[in-house]
């Protein structure tokens, strides 16, 4: 592939001058993917050529024994997720990979302006269709895809938030394809998971390869905690002077209790569970030493359904019995908002584009992945007739349930899927299958590219702010696109130059 | 003119308290734990060998659970017992993964640096197999525990925020401490001191150096008493000592500055907790000590145990539920 006058052979052999006969790199060859290293066709970064020539001069024993050492760190320091089966509780790392992502200055800045934009609409939309639904009345999104959406929330119909900010936490899961380009592949508008390995990931960079690091101008991740303490003070009810914000855990059972204890004590405040809040004359309290004590903001990371027995499930012992009550009445304020899920839903995030040019006239600064609506007639014709190249997903449905990857089908499962289609195309979107970016990962058999995606962290209360960088997942098995940390998915610190 | 702003007043959640509590009595037992048992290896393998490693199962109450499991005491299955056995609530174990179960609990609370010690020491504990508690390797694994409880110490020593919860995890030491102490006095007084009134009976010395150095006051003691030893004087300095780091009084004593503490500076009122206190407190002195030698002793003791175990439920019962 010609790409900016360099030909894919060309860079190949520039790069291999580089790659020193005994240097990790050696061998490395990411063919016809977008390698976030070399870049080809762009006129190389500096910082990315003198981080290219250190890993080189690197020998792969070095790079064994820092992850070696990495991986130590790891479970010495319980930077686990906890996997349940049976009778026994397994503590597991997701696994670091020590070579770094690096996004360029430019390409933070799409992402950047981007990932605000799609906040600012998801926002705009979620305000929308708990009040006037005006994108539903005026066909934009079918109506019946969001009032009878699971995630749509009966109790939220005409309730104000601050700032109309639903989505206060927004994890962006991003690609990037064949050519370069990045796109989203999914918004995470609930309670985005992650952001611990964000800031964990650099201090584990810093502590095992900071000879990699040496003068390069990386912006920090440090100030995540600040960022969201303000903006959770922010949403907290008015004329409250010094707001005492806690985030609410499920417990020390729940898989993702590292994250949770990292919020708590990046933001400096209680981390509770359900049981330590008790609602009483419409307002929040936690039960402390001295005894009662107001809580203003609860950032929640506990699902809409277990959060208040009396407004949902009523089985739930994780919630809090009548906080929603106290929600409703301005008492505290909650982070995310109940009812965002049906904004990160599947079947929503296809119309996404159109919703961002709706309510801000704006093309989007970071396009979808290429996705097609087969409720709509030139869309399910082409979905047919390319099926076979195709992902096709179900939208009510979570969790590839459902779901055809056309390459990896067999004839009869083309056929029954396509009389599926056929049956019900309301429920059906279709998407080209990617060919994600890779990143030089430390495998087996040496530094061999590996595919990777990006989840950047937006945190919104009166304004957006995203962190300088983001979970860069890898798939650590050849070959594979899934990046899951439940299915061999590990994840890479990520570096974003400064300007 | 600028108002000056309020401090930010920080709160400790209750349950915290309570782990903090919690957390420094689980790692305490670990170290005494240890102790019993390294010198029981150690210092008592004279005549009567399975009385000596019975007196742990009756230090801790065990005896029903420990015969359960074992037709015998012996260095191998009292170790097993106690090192191993994780279904065993009384073993090291089963102390660690409860301690680890707290430090989850408190993370956010707790630095980063407790945190990790405690978690390595807690693989470090679960690796340990019946390889490691064969007398070749006996001893290594009581001072890996010992080495691993006191570096818990050390580092809370220097790096936990000495705010309330501070307070709650100190108390909870000396508690456990004091408790501990009692334990060991009373199953090895039972078993050293003759059976009747006249304390001052010919005991075997080497008896006597272990109960002491069980508790580390070995050296101590011989400080302060070098011309022998005298039932009531052990029984004194165990109690009453005043700068024996393990004494029960020393130990009491120290917790009630910890609640007095949380008293003036945070303003947490625990009249039943100091009152109790106060009450034992001064019940430790070398005079009284002196009057309750002999049979009279231990039920003094389980009575000091029954109290402690009322000092904690009175300090969590205030704020609890």
């Amino acid at each position: 592939m010609p790409v900016g006058g360099m030909s894919q052979t060309q860079v190949q052999s520039q790069l291999q001058a580089q790659l020193q006969p005994h240097g990790s790199m050696q061998g490395y060859d990411p063919g016809s993917f977008f390698c976030e290293m070399l870049r080809p066709g762009e006129p190389q970064h500096p910082t990315l050529t003198l981080l290219l020539s250190r890993l080189a001069s690197l020998p792969i024993e070095s790079l064994r024994r820092r992850a070696r050492d990495a991986e130590r760190d790891l479970l010495d320091r319980g930077i686990t997720f906890t996997v349940y089966s049976d009778a026994t509780a397994i503590d597991r790392i997701l696994p670091f990979d020590l070579i770094p992502r690096v996004i360029t200055p430019g390409e933070w800045h799409q992402i950047e302006t981007g990932v605000i934009q799609r906040v600012r609409a998801l926002n705009m939309f979620l305000y929308d269709i708990y009040h006037e639904r005006k994108i539903l009345k005026d066909g934009i999104v079918p109506a019946d895809l969001v009032l009878k959406n699971a995630g749509y929330c009966q109790a939220m119909v005409g309730f104000d938030v601050p700032f109309n900010t639903y989505v206060h936490v927004c994890g962006t899961d991003i690609v990037r394809d064949e050519t370069g380009t990045f796109r989203v592949l999914e918004d995470n508008a609930r309670t985005p998971s992650g952001v611990a390995y964000v800031v964990e990931n650099r201090h584990m960079s810093l502590r095992v390869m900071s000879d990699l690091m040496t003068s390069l101008r990386v912006r920090g991740v440090d100030e995540y905690g600040l960022r969201l303490h303000n903006a959770m003070a922010e949403i907290a009810p008015a004329g409250v002077e010094d707001p005492q914000v806690v985030v609410l855990s499920p417990g020390i059972f729940n898989s993702a209790y590292f994250e949770h204890v990292f919020l708590a004590r990046e933001m400096g405040v209680p981390l509770v569970e359900g049981r330590d809040l008790t609602v009483e004359g419409g307002k929040v309290w936690m039960r402390t030493t001295s005894g009662l004590a107001q809580v203003h903001t609860i950032y929640r990371r506990i699902g809409d359904d277990f959060l208040d027995p009396d407004a949902f499930n009523p089985d739930s012992m994780l919630g809090v019995r009548g906080l929603i009550e106290a929600w409703r009445r301005g008492q505290v304020a909650i982070a995310n908002a109940v009812g965002t899920g049906v904004a990160d839903d599947k079947a929503i995030y296809a119309y996404m584009p159109r919703i961002i040019k709706y309510y801000l006239s704006e093309e989007a600064i970071l396009p979808n992945v290429d996705t097609r609506i087969c409720a709509e007639p030139d869309a399910l014709a082409y979905t047919l007739d390319h099926l076979h190249e195709l992902v096709v997903k179900p939208v009510a449905e979570s969790g590839g349930y459902g779901l055809l990857i056309g390459p990896h089908a067999s004839k009869t499962e083309l056929s029954e899927f396509r009389a599926l289609l056929k049956a019900d195309p309301a429920n059906y979107i279709s998407q080209p299958t990617l060919k994600l970016s890779v990143s030089p990962t430390l495998c087996p058999d040496g530094v061999r590219p590996r595919h990777i995606d990006l989840r950047p962290f937006a945190v919104t209360g009166k304004d957006t702010w995203v962190l300088p960088g983001g979970l860069t997942r890898v798939a650590l098995r050849a070959g594979t696109l899934v990046v899951n940390s439940s299915q061999g998915g590990g994840s890479k610190d990520t570096w974003v130059l400064a300007e | 003119m600028n108002a000056i702003a309020k401090p930010h007043k920080v709160h400790l959640i209750a349950r915290h308290a309570e782990g903090m509590i919690w957390l420094a009595r689980y790692m305490e037992r670990i170290e005494n734990m240890a102790r019993i048992l390294d010198v029981t290896n150690t210092f008592a393998r004279d005549a009567d060998d399975t009385r000596n490693w019975l007196s742990i199962p009756r230090i801790n109450g065990d005896l029903a659970e420990f015969y359960k499991k074992h037709p015998e005491a012996t260095q191998l299955t009292v170790g097993e017992f106690y090192l191993l056995d994780s279904d065993n609530y009384t073993s090291v174990q089963a102390f660690i993964a409860a301690a680890r179960e707290n430090a989850r609990t408190l993370r956010a609370l707790i630095p980063t640096e407790m945190w990790l010690q405690i978690n390595v020491f807690h693989g470090r504990i679960r690796a340990l197999t019946v390889a490691d508690i064969t007398p070749g390797h006996f001893t290594a694994v009581c001072a890996m525990l010992k080495d691993g409880a006191q570096a818990h110490t050390g580092i809370t020593e220097g790096t936990l925020y000495r705010d309330q919860a501070w307070h709650f995890y100190m108390i909870g030491r000396y508690l456990e401490r004091a408790d501990q102490t009692t334990r060991l006095l009373d199953t090895r007084f039972h078993s050293l001191a003759p059976q009747s009134d006249a304390v001052d009976a010919d005991i075997d010395a080497g008896q006597w150096n272990a109960l002491l150095r069980a508790a580390a006051g070995y050296h101590a003691y011989r400080r302060e008493h070098p011309s022998g030893y005298n039932a009531q004087e052990v029984a004194s300095f165990l109690l009453a000592n005043t700068a024996f780091p393990r004494s029960v009084g020393l130990n009491l004593a120290q917790a009630e500055w910890h609640l007095t503490q949380l008293r003036t500076r945070y303003f947490l009122r625990m009249p039943a907790a100091l009152e109790r206190l106060d009450a034992l407190n001064g019940m430790m002195t070398h005079q009284n000590v002196a009057e309750l030698a002999g049979r009279k002793l231990s039920p003094f003791l389980d009575y000091v145990q029954r109290e402690i175990g009322s000092l904690h439920q009175d300090i969590v019962g205030t704020f609890g539920g």
